[in-house]
């Protein structure tokens, strides 16, 4: 098995219980050397439960975390060549930037010359060595932010965990940060485990994202993967935005599903895995539908209201069987925008519909 | 109008009532402090200012007795205030950083209790438990009652400062491969510096000022500052005991001061009430 040599962090089955809480409930993931991995869902779902225990600061109810081969379990979270981004940084504020940035190569045993050497490297990496000799109390928060990066990347751990550590900046400084913290990862050849709520910051860094809920993985796979195909229902509206219509599902063959729009009008698309015959659930992400005419699409209805978002508008359609649909469309001069109470109808491609499981 | 009728400062006789009590209060310190530099045998005939009796306290007939008393106090002082602190901060690191444990609830109890028993049958108690077990009083038997009671007082400060630091900042530094010692060494105690300067000098004023306890426990010969002032009162009331009341205040309210100020000053580098909403 050549392939376990590519495995940074294997969780297998791991349950994790407080009392009589659930946390996580038989999570199983194998996450790659070097990769840049993030663990996404909503508050309470249980990706920082999942962040600690790989950290060593809660210890598994069951089942076994691998860290290239070996159990870490006995492992504390000192004796691990692991190191985190806290969310609230926790920088020491009592040490200044340098000394904050050197604490773990001096526990570490590393001689204070070249402990210094290394400092000056990350700080470059972070691009702060103009603040070296700052106090924590003395730097921004994006500033902050990259100290505790910095911290964390100094020892050369085999693994970087990262917790929400964008949440505290503000958008701007967020995207740009994102960008950067990809880069960084490219360039140290770290594994990175990323945990975040923020489905945008998932889909722009991430090689592989796994969608958690209710203590369980929803879904592993890269961005295009999870945002195209979603497995279930709560992936496909977690991630982005989409409208989910009720069919009937004639036919479900070799993960293709043959379905009746409420309209009347029959499509073949792709079918989550375990889709059945019955009723059922078509995603489709509002960019994917166009507005035609009356009587020229998949679907009939009339505009409800406009959104306007910028960029982007958003049209509300109310369905003839009464459901709405958003479609998206560009804020574009060329495009005509129906008025509100127009009938209309909405076209879609197939291959732009998946078949979902409840 | 309606806000102003709520106010407490508008309420009929908030004014003198104010006034009576820190008359009340004040009076008799103001009285003492002012009369110490009296120039005259008197305690309560006014003559001219002078620092006769300071002078009398250090080279006048009582001298010998106050000085070795103040030695007593302060030596007790310090020796009582260190072990309690130390002690306060062994146990604010259990109570706080333990997690839970069996009997958590009690120990908070025991640690706090004897701030709410009568000094008195604190006293008694341990006069009775020295008698028992045949430890001769003295000088060690008041230092050892000293540090038992100076615990709690050295505990709240110290705890108090330990609770406003989140253990994220322990949990960074064992994430930084530091052993929970190093991490016990390296961060919380600097952390935890100004609770635990605080809790030291309340713990050495609280000591220096003690007169039930040491009273009962000091045994014959053996006094301490609070113990001989009482025995020359009983004697009749010399001017000179006004100076030393008024040295004794000024050193209790220089370091109560000064505990405060270390207090706050933690307070303000305190790194959990700085930055960050999230």
């Amino acid at each position: 098995m050549s392939k376990d040599k590519e495995i940074s962090v294997d969780i297998q089955n791991v349950t994790k219980s407080f009392g009589a809480f659930t946390a996580l409930n038989g999570v199983s993931l194998d996450i790659r050397d070097n990769e840049f991995f993030t663990l996404l869902g909503p508050s309470g779902c249980g990706k920082t439960t999942l962040l600690r225990l790989i950290a060593g600061f809660e210890e598994v109810t069951n089942g076994a975390i691998h860290l290239y081969g070996q159990n870490i379990a006995d492992l504390l979270p000192n004796e691990r060549p692991i190191n985190t981004v806290f969310q609230q940084y926790a920088l020491f504020p009592h040490m200044n930037v340098t000394d904050n940035v050197m604490f773990g190569l001096l526990r570490l045993g590393h001689d204070t010359s070249k402990a210094k050497a290394r400092v000056g490297e990350v700080l470059e990496l972070v691009r702060l060595s103009d603040f070296a000799d700052r106090m924590p109390s003395q730097l921004s928060g994006g500033q902050q932010q990259r100290v505790a990066l910095a911290r964390a990347l100094a020892p050369s751990p085999k693994v970087l965990l990262l917790d929400e550590p964008l949440s505290a900046l503000d958008l701007k400084l967020r995207q740009a940060v994102r960008l950067e913290l990809k880069q960084i990862q490219v360039q140290t050849g770290i594994t990175f485990i990323f945990v975040t709520h923020d489905q945008e910051e998932a889909l722009t860094m991430s090689d592989r994202i796994a969608v958690l809920e209710g203590g369980r993985v929803q879904q592993v796979g890269s961005a295009r993967e999870i945002y195209e195909a979603p497995e279930n229902k709560f992936v496909a509206d977690f991630i982005g935005e989409t409208n989910l219509i009720d069919v009937t599902v004639s036919n479900v063959e070799k993960r293709k599903g043959s379905c009746v729009l409420p309209g009347g009008a029959q499509i073949i698309c792709s079918a989550a895995e375990g889709a059945l015959v019955g009723s059922g659930h078509l995603s489709i992400r509002p960019e994917r539908i166009k507005i035609t005419a009356s009587g020229k699409g998949m679907l009939e209805g009339k505009t409800v209201r406009h959104i306007y978002l910028g960029t982007d508008l958003h049209i509300e359609v109310s369905l003839t069987s009464g459901s709405r649909v958003t479609v998206r469309m560009q804020n574009s001069t060329q495009i005509k925008i129906p008025n509100v109470g127009q009938s209309v109808g909405l076209d879609f491609e197939a291959s732009s519909a998946r078949l979902l499981v409840d | 109008m309606a806000t102003k009728n709520v106010d407490l400062r508008h309420f009929t006789g908030f004014k003198s009532l104010t006034l009576l009590c820190l008359f009340l209060l004040y009076a008799p310190l103001i009285i003492v402090m002012v009369y110490s530099f009296n120039d005259s045998n008197s305690i309560t005939r006014w003559n001219t200012v002078s620092l006769r009796w300071y002078y009398d306290l250090f080279y006048g007939v009582d001298a010998p007795k106050f000085k070795t008393a103040a030695i007593n106090s302060v030596s007790i002082a310090v020796m009582a205030a260190i072990s309690a602190t130390v002690i306060a901060t062994m146990a604010a690191t259990a109570m706080l950083r333990a997690g839970s444990f069996r009997g958590k609830s009690v120990s908070f109890a025991l640690i706090n209790l004897p701030l709410m028993v009568p000094e008195i049958v604190t006293a008694v108690a341990t006069l009775i438990f020295f008698s028992a077990i045949g430890f001769t009083t003295g000088y060690l038997t008041i230092l050892i009652a000293h540090i038992v009671f100076c615990i709690p007082f050295a505990y709240l400060p110290i705890a108090a400062r330990m609770q406003g630091i989140e253990d994220v900042y322990e949990q960074a530094a064992q994430d930084l491969y530091a052993t929970r010692f190093q991490a016990f060494r390296l961060i919380l105690l600097p952390l935890m510096a100004p609770g635990i300067i605080s809790g030291f000098l309340l713990a050495f004023i609280i000591s220096l000022d003690d007169f039930i306890i040491t009273n009962f426990v000091k045994g014959a010969g053996v006094e301490t500052l609070p113990t001989v002032i009482f025995g020359a009162v009983k004697q009749g009331i010399k001017p000179n005991i006004m100076a030393i009341s008024t040295l004794l205040l000024a050193v209790s309210v220089g370091f109560v001061a000064l505990s405060y100020f270390v207090g706050r000053m933690g307070e303000k580098a305190n790194p959990t009430t700085t930055k960050q909403g999230d």
